[in-house]
């Protein structure tokens, strides 16, 4: 089936042992000009780029707090080195958290350091050159952004900043990645990262309003741009026409009928993800954001609700606020943006929505915790809401339900492997090989308590579970949306 | 006074000032160098007082370390706390009379340098023995554990072995202070020791020893979360935010 050795599961969890190179490549595809000058790049490798290069780094030495304390910070003390998904699927050591940030730090020390002007050799200090650009290039994507490695840092240091800055870095002298850079591209064209036209959107939300129709005999609504509803929903566009995405889309269509909430989908905001973050760009993100913004004004909304999404929550309850605030015009009642969790949580817990839990009993579940959303963001009013909020909202529509093992789940939770802007055929093997400690998980409860599937409140998740369980023996079908399971469960009134 | 210790007198008040000000200029740097956006790692504490325990509970049990590694915890707290204890007993050179709590400390001090040289012991053996850290490793870091044994061991001699005119170390280092030098004891081993602990002072701040300061300033340890209910923006970022852009 592959082009590479799927990694086969380990009898109990032993720390690889190192095979350098293993995952030496040329990396993903480089990004066309058109698309690296969309997004305010040069279109191509610039010449003298060693200096432009090292005129970023200071730059974002100058402006990013995490980036220069994390540069200075790390003891190597080791305590990270068995914690990326993407080390214990390739054993490559540069895919160990403080190796990859090593390939920024040896440069950031040879310019930026007295120790490393003077003293290379010694802290291993080292020339900008095209061998150590190529290693950052395909090393930078190799890590998902997931955060992981940062929860097990004695200074909590983050990789994914440090990935990020070299993203930012390469973009800023033409050399970019096609997959993130493109799909931004997109968003700023047409208003999503799938590049659907308005008129796309519109068929596709009226073919599943008569798909709920026919399923239920209950009209229940899709509505596109409408001016003046309570709601808008920013989700992410493979919620349009992905499985199980869509599933998903189509429960919270259901929990809004059911509440008698109005709502509205933007077709100028038709996007909750933004890519922008994955590129450590500050300001692409914000232009992304902004258009949220635009939308919610446009359609003199009073709250706005974002779709199943990892890192798009990751922006929205983090950054939005930063990027695209002050939210000022909209109903202080609701904190803004609210996730459709707990939205749907909330109406739960009031006895609003009536549920029928039997209709999900042909399935046992578990839960992925996205890592954005496990490790970047909360939900509800207490920490570790993210955890809970949308487990209580599986239980409360399902019988059966499972967690993985404990140090799979929640803060520790293993990356899809697809997540950071990786989830792209041309990093096939990388994300198959990465999955590895999130199947074993998945192996475990299918074992011991009978899982069938496993839910997941994140479109990369749910595309990057989509292709590689196959790869595991498992069924490509076998992951869900959340709101797939509420879809299922919710009793829809009949129309009055 | 002699040459010896003349050159020892103005490497220490050298060393002092590089300690001082280049730390101090790091602090600053850490300090005004913008977090622009809201990075704790979750779940992360919804207040300020939140958030100076979850500091506190790294700095004094390196939480996120005992999480992470039974063995590099084990021997990292070992070593510093002994660090803390010894450094605290050794309050009572630069003290006069010394204080009631130093003199209590004095036997735990001089016992828990065994613990910091088991402690770097440890570090240095698995940097070496094992695969992952030792690939990771540079010179430096290996020089960084020799020159803190050499420290502990050249210490834990004079306290226990070969001891030497300690009045006489007390006077040398009082008369740094009050600038009043006095001759400092000729032993081998307190050469040594004071030696590399200039050799240490000097290259804190130019070295991964900027940890210290530096856990202080991670944004995804320092920072609240209430990015929904309260707008945090970096100064260059409001730039961005004026008409024509
Ligand atoms: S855990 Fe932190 S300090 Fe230790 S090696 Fe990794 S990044 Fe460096
Ligand atoms: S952020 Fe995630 S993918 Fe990147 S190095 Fe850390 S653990 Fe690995």
């Amino acid at each position: 089936m592959a082009a590479f050795d799927v990694p086969p599961f380990r009898p109990y969890p032993i720390i690889p042992e190192l095979k350098p190179d293993a995952m030496k490549k040329d990396g993903p595809f480089i990004a066309k000009p058109d698309h690296q000058e969309a997004l305010g790049f040069p279109g191509k490798l610039v010449d003298n780029w060693q200096e432009k290069a090292i005129e970023k780094m200071g730059d974002l030495l100058k402006r990013f707090r995490s980036f220069q304390v994390y540069m200075d910070a790390c003891v190597k003390c080791g305590a990270c080195t068995d914690k990326c998904h993407y080390f214990i699927g390739t054993s490559d050591p540069k895919n160990m958290p403080v190796a990859r940030q090593d390939l920024l730090r040896q440069v950031y020390r040879r310019y930026f350091t007295f120790a490393g002007k003077y003293f290379p050799k010694l802290v291993g200090a080292k020339d900008l050159t095209r061998e150590i650009l190529d290693e950052w290039y395909n090393y930078y994507h190799q890590c998902s952004q997931c955060r992981r490695c940062s929860v097990f840092c004695p200074y909590g240091i983050d990789t994914a900043e440090i990935s990020m800055a070299a993203r930012e870095i390469m973009d800023s002298i033409g050399h970019g990645q096609k997959y993130c850079n493109e799909i931004i591209a997109k968003v700023y064209k047409i208003g999503n990262n799938l590049g659907l036209p308005e008129p796309a959107l519109r068929d596709t939300l009226e073919g599943l309003e008569e798909d709920i129709l026919d399923a239920t005999g209950v009209a229940v609504r899709l509505p596109i741009d409408e001016e003046g509803v309570d709601v808008l929903l920013v989700t992410p566009s493979a919620d349009f026409f992905a499985e199980p995405h869509v599933d998903g889309l189509v429960g919270y269509a259901k929990v809004f009928h059911q509440a008698g909430i109005s709502w509205t989908i933007s077709s100028y905001a038709s996007e909750a993800a933004n890519f922008s973050m994955f590129i450590g760009s500050y300001e692409n993100m914000r232009k992304i954001a902004l258009r949220i913004r635009q939308a919610a004004i446009d359609l003199k909304v009073k709250r706005i609700v974002f779709g199943e999404c990892g890192h798009a929550w990751r922006v929205a309850y983090s950054f939005l606020n930063t990027l695209a605030g002050p939210f000022d015009f909209l109903d202080p009642k609701y904190p803004v943006p609210q996730h459709i969790c707990e939205l749907t949580y909330d109406l739960i817990q009031r006895g609003a929505l009536k549920l029928d839990k039997t209709a999900n009993d042909h399935m046992k579940l578990t839960f992925h915790d996205s890592c954005n959303v496990a490790r970047a963001t909360r939900m509800g009013s207490m920490p570790g809401g993210q955890f809970v909020i949308p487990r209580e909202v599986i239980k409360a529509v399902c019988n059966h339900y499972y967690d993985m093992p404990s140090d799979t789940i929640h803060d520790g939770t293993f990356c899809c492997g697809g997540g950071g802007g990786l989830l792209t055929d041309d990093l096939m093997e990388v994300r198959v090989k990465g999955a590895l400690p999130r199947m074993e998980a998945l192996k475990q409860v299918t074992d011991d308590h009978g899982v069938t599937h496993m839910a997941a409140i994140c479109a990369i998740c749910k595309s990057q579970f989509t292709k590689v369980l196959p790869y595991y023996g498992f069924r490509m079908d076998q992951i869900v949306s959340v709101h797939q399971l509420v879809s299922n469960a919710i009793v829809l009134s009949p129309p009055e | 006074m002699d040459f010896i210790s003349v050159v020892y007198a103005l490497l220490f008040y050298l060393a002092s000032v590089i300690f001082v000000v280049f730390v101090a200029r790091k602090i600053y740097q850490y300090a005004t160098v913008p977090a622009p956006l809201k990075i704790p790692t979750m779940p992360a504490p919804l207040t300020t007082s939140g958030v100076a325990l979850r500091l506190a509970r790294e700095v004094v049990f390196f939480e996120s370390l005992f999480r992470s590694n039974k063995w590099i915890w084990l021997f990292g707290w070992m070593f510093h706390l002994a660090l803390l204890v010894v450094l605290l007993r050794h309050l009572r050179y630069f003290i006069d009379p010394v204080w009631m709590w130093v003199a209590l400390i004095q036997p735990f001090g001089k016992y828990a340098s065994f613990f910091m040289l088991i402690g770097l012991a440890g570090l240095l053996a698995r940097r070496i023995v094992v695969e992952r850290i030792r690939y990771i490793s540079n010179p430096s870091d290996y020089l960084m554990l020799l020159l803190l044994l050499l420290i502990g061991m050249s210490g834990t001699m004079l306290t226990f072995v070969l001891h030497t005119d300690i009045v006489q170390l007390k006077a040398f280092t009082l008369g740094l202070l009050y600038f009043d030098w006095q001759p400092l004891p000729k032993d081998p081993a307190v050469l040594v020791h004071l030696g590399a602990v200039i050799v240490l002072m000097i290259i804190f701040p130019f070295s991964k020893l900027l940890h210290a300061p530096g856990i202080f300033f991670s944004p995804s340890r320092n920072q609240v979360d209430n990015a929904r209910e309260k707008r945090h923006i970096a100064e260059w970022a409001t730039k961005l935010e004026t008409p024509n852009n």
